[in-house]
């Protein structure tokens, strides 16, 4: 058993219930709970107690559990619940899940992003559970006058041996309310563990296919606008004129107008990522009056000059960051990208000599590998919902940044923070690009002008032109291999615009002794931002395919060549900031070698391996893809997993097959290009995603069975599946892939 | 503006919109039935589908003043109670991530069942393949489409 000290995270145990009756209980009308079927609906309690602000008991014995953290998919909904109900010791059957409001006395990081909901929520969640078991254990000793050690409980009953009596959670949640928090909790040891590590049906589920109204965009409320904006159609254009005669005549019109969201002299959040803060608003009563209107808009645009935006960043400083003038093209982008790698870039690490392991070399092999731009393209557009008034906001919708951009909305209409009330909705996806909230601040300006309650509305047109993409990156590497076939040198040089992707000290660093990392980036006016797996979505492929290839050239099976290197870096490690565990590392990559049966012939299909880390997780992809019909289609991935703990498998299986899909998707097939700044690709029709014909017929997951701390899952499949779709590429066809998309119109390999 | 008469999940609807509105919009915006979705509005990600006359069909370019006495099924009107077989199947599966597309998906998948209780996994590739998840679900969607054809 672990003992755990409340006091680390006091602010988030501080009790509600004073609150409960005045604030902010009343708001979670909406977003509802989790049972929708009627025959789970469970029979309602006349009363509920707070135990703390992540749960309440009900008098029957009902459990409401409160979800801390932003849902794009990722299943936390479920999964985060479900560690506080484990702790707590109740019936899972008995728990309903509710989505917590933005709230930042009770919880900690109201975030989705980099993975770490559930590994950064585990301890809070536990213990979360395992207080309020506690004040429920000392409430029932009182009421028995029997000491509360000898008291025990399961699946929301408490029970005490020697005297016979029983009790559930109900009964005592009244007294147990009243009692002080306990300076310290026991934590239930992993073996004991009933619900966590058991599969757990997402909580939506019920809703979502039955179509109840679950995202930002479903939200409406009476006497709403709907309202769309107009942006520049080029990275690198502001608005020069507004003809908005038409468009004001034209029928459900309420008003036409320009906004700015981010004023010149805002020194913006890192979060507040926007390259168009001038723009024209249509408001009206419905979507399809407003769209039309908006397409009668005539507006002017004229090239903006070099400037600078101040943007605070996490250590809490702040940079200039200039803004370059110009219409920027992707082939000059690929030019300059190319030129630039000619170029020594800055030294992030170096071990050795690389300089002399290079020159003595016996053979050096020298790779280049490129990606594009992406567009995040979740599937439900950006949308959100405010109603400002003179002396609050309250804003609905889809964001992963909820906390951060309650901070920009009220710099920016003038509320204080307590005013402002921001109710996250279950994301139609999020990927990173919901990271970034600006729709947030228009939608609080423009309600705040028209005096109503306003939707905005993006189209995926204005959702794919008004990016925050990935940028586009580009990678040079460089191995070095003596006459026995040994890695003594090993370069990479990286960069892109506006950032390079570099990792300097993951593998390979740690296990060669001559060791070089450099990187580049180029100014862009083209606005970025994370996107699943930010850089390791193209460095991990990039690098992997490279170990590939000189596998080959040192004769060596591909994921021996990696075990062999890792062994090194764990018995004898070069260099002293590694960033991974080495046996981890091996790990995975034995588990998919052993459940794939590497080396058994897989007749008629062609096998690739990759291995990576970052997020935290460990991931090993063995791919087998054939070709049909001339074009390759991947039969099935081996995926295995090191993520310690599996909270909930039936989900974390889920996310699993999603990333491998998702990366393979994005790899072949995926890619936006600018000309003279305009995106070319603006919606479906043009920009290609991973659709069910060409998604892999099978992926099978395996997890590392090791009780360590559970780690996140959203972003770590994606990235190594790249380099195992490369390297299964080049079986089946004898050449390598360099440059993403592999696939160039969707048909052809590059 | 004009009055339409729909038939919508069995039930008579009464709208008076512009006659181009597209039947995506009435159902969201008008009607308060907002589990069609809006992915696209090009008729090329299957968020918006729906059912006219037991037919997938891509809500999201149909002019309201093309549907007539057709008859409209909604993801809401797919069954009473939420337990359509393709429903169950994806409940089943766990189907959903961040479940945006899965509307979309299940109604094309029932229209596929309907017309063929048994389809093969080529059969179900390519009536699935206008709809898009982002999140990359396909392979448990076919899974789910293989559980409820069984059980059709
Ligand atoms: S919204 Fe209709 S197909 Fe995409
Ligand atoms: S489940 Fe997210 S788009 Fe399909």
């Amino acid at each position: 058993m672990t003992l755990l000290k409340t006091s680390i995270g006091r602010r988030s145990f501080l009790k509600t219930s004073a609150l409960a009756g005045g604030g902010f209980m009343l708001s979670f009308s909406w977003l509802g709970a989790c049972q929708t079927k009627p025959e789970d609906a469970l029979a309602m309690p006349k009363e509920w107690f707070e135990l703390n602000g992540y749960l309440k008991v009900g008098d029957n014995g009902v459990v409401t559990i409160m979800s801390p953290n932003p849902e794009i998919g990722q299943n936390v909904k479920t999964s985060m619940p479900m560690i506080v109900a484990e702790e707590l010791d109740v019936d899972w059957k008995n728990v309903i899940v509710e989505q917590a409001p933005l709230n930042t006395d009770i919880f900690v990081r109201q975030l989705a992003g980099g993975s770490q909901s559930i590994r950064q929520g585990w301890k809070g969640l536990r213990m979360a559970g395992a207080t309020a078991r506690h004040m429920l254990r000392e409430a029932a000793a009182t009421t028995w006058n029997v000491p509360a050690s000898e008291i025990t409980t399961e699946a929301g009953m408490l029970h005490h041996k020697a005297s016979g009596k029983s009790a559930g959670f109900g009964e005592m949640a009244s007294a147990a309310a009243k009692l002080d928090v306990p300076k310290e909790v026991e934590l239930k040891d992993n073996k004991d563990f009933k619900i966590i590590g058991t599969s757990r049906k997402n909580v939506d589920g019920p809703k979502i296919v039955t179509g109840k109204p679950l995202y930002g965009l479903d939200y409406r409320k009476e006497g709403m606008l709907i309202a769309m904006i107009a942006h520049a159609p080029a990275f690198g254009m502001k608005l020069k004129s507004v003809d908005d005669t038409e468009a004001r005549s034209m029928p459900g019109i309420k008003d036409v107008f320009t906004i700015k969201s981010y004023e010149d002299d805002y020194p913006r959040q890192w979060c507040d990522v926007s390259s168009f803060p001038e723009l024209v608003v249509v408001v009206g009563n419905s979507t399809w009056e407003v769209m039309n209107a908006r397409k009668a808009l005539k507006l002017e645009w004229e090239q903006f000059s070099d400037h600078s935006q101040t943007v605070s960043n996490f250590q809490g400083g702040s940079n200039d960051v200039k803004v370059p003038a110009g219409l920027e093209n992707s082939a000059k982008h690929m030019q300059m990208m190319a030129q630039y790698a000619t170029k020594s870039g800055k030294v992030v690490r170096k071990d050795g000599d690389p300089a002399k392991a290079f020159k003595n070399a016996a053979k050096v092999i020298e790779r280049t590998y490129t990606a594009p731009f992406l567009a995040h393209n979740t599937m439900e557009p950006m949308n959100f919902f405010a109603h400002v008034t003179d002396d609050k906001a309250e804003l609905v919708g889809p964001i992963q940044t909820p906390e951060f951009m309650e901070k920009s909305v009220s710099a920016r209409i003038g509320l204080p923070l307590e005013k402002i009330d921001i109710q996250m909705s279950r994301m139609g996806g999020g990927f990173g690009r919901r990271l970034y909230g600006h729709f947030l601040v228009e939608v609080a300006v423009i309600s705040q002008k028209m005096k109503a309650p306003v939707k905005l509305i993006y189209t995926r047109e204005d959702d794919m032109s008004f990016g925050t993409y990935r940028p586009t990156y580009h990678a040079v590497y460089r191995a070095a291999l003596d006459k026995d076939n040994n890695l003594v040198g090993f370069h990479v040089r990286a960069g892109g615009i506006p950032e390079s992707p570099l990792f300097a000290n993951r593998f390979p660093a740690g296990a060669v002794d001559n060791y070089l990392a450099e990187d580049w980036s180029i100014e862009s006016n083209i606005s970025v931002g994370a996107f699943r797996a930010p850089r390791s979505n193209f460095i991990a492929g990039a690098e992997q395919a490279f170990l590939d290839e000189v596998a080959e050239a040192a004769g060596k099976d591909p994921i021996d060549f990696r075990l062999d290197l890792l062994k090194r870096a764990q018995d004898n490690p070069v260099g002293e900031n590694n960033d991974y565990e080495a046996n981890r590392y091996a790990g995975v990559l034995e588990l998919v070698k052993q459940k794939s049966n590497w080396g058994e012939d897989s007749s008629g299909t062609y096998r690739g391996v990759a291995a990576y880390f970052c997020h935290n997780t460990y991931v090993a992809h063995v791919l087998d893809l054939a070709m049909e019909d001339g074009k390759p289609r991947v039969q099935k991935v081996h995926c295995a997993v090191d993520c310690g703990i599996v909270v909930n498998p039936i989900a974390a299986t889920n996310l699993c097959e999603g990333g491998s899909v998702d990366g393979i998707g994005h790899a072949m097939f995926s890619g936006l290009t600018f000309t003279d700044g305009v995106p070319d690709q603006q919606n479906f029709d043009k920009y290609r995603l991973v659709r069910h014909k060409e998604a892999p017929r099978a992926v099978d997951v395996h997890f590392v069975e090791n009780g360590i701390d559970p780690t996140g899952l959203g972003e770590p499949p994606f990235p190594p599946v790249i380099g195992a779709l490369a390297n299964a590429l080049y079986k089946a066809t004898g050449k390598r892939q360099y440059n993403q998309p592999f696939m160039t119109e969707g048909i052809k390999l590059g | 503006m004009a009055v339409f008469n729909l038939n919508i999940n069995g039930k008579q609807q009464q709208v008076d919109v512009d006659p181009s509105t597209p039947v995506l919009w009435v159902l969201r915006d008008h009607l308060n039935l907002t589990g069609t979705k809006f992915g696209c509005g090009i008729a090329m990600c299957g968020a918006c589908t729906i059912h006219l006359d037991g037919n997938a069909t891509r809500s999201c370019v149909l002019p309201v003043s093309s549907i007539g006495d057709k008859q409209i099924t909604t993801i809401e009107g797919l069954s009473e109670e939420g337990d359509h077989p393709v429903q169950q199947a994806w409940l089943e599966h766990d189907v959903p991530q961040c479940g945006y597309c899965q509307a979309g998906q299940i109604m094309s998948a029932a229209a596929l069942l309907k017309q063929n209780p048994s389809p093969s996994d080529e059969e179900i590739e390519n009536a699935m393949n206008g709809n898009i998840c982002r999140c990359g679900t396909y392979v448990r969607i076919k899974q789910a489409i293989k559980s409820a054809s069984t059980t059709n």
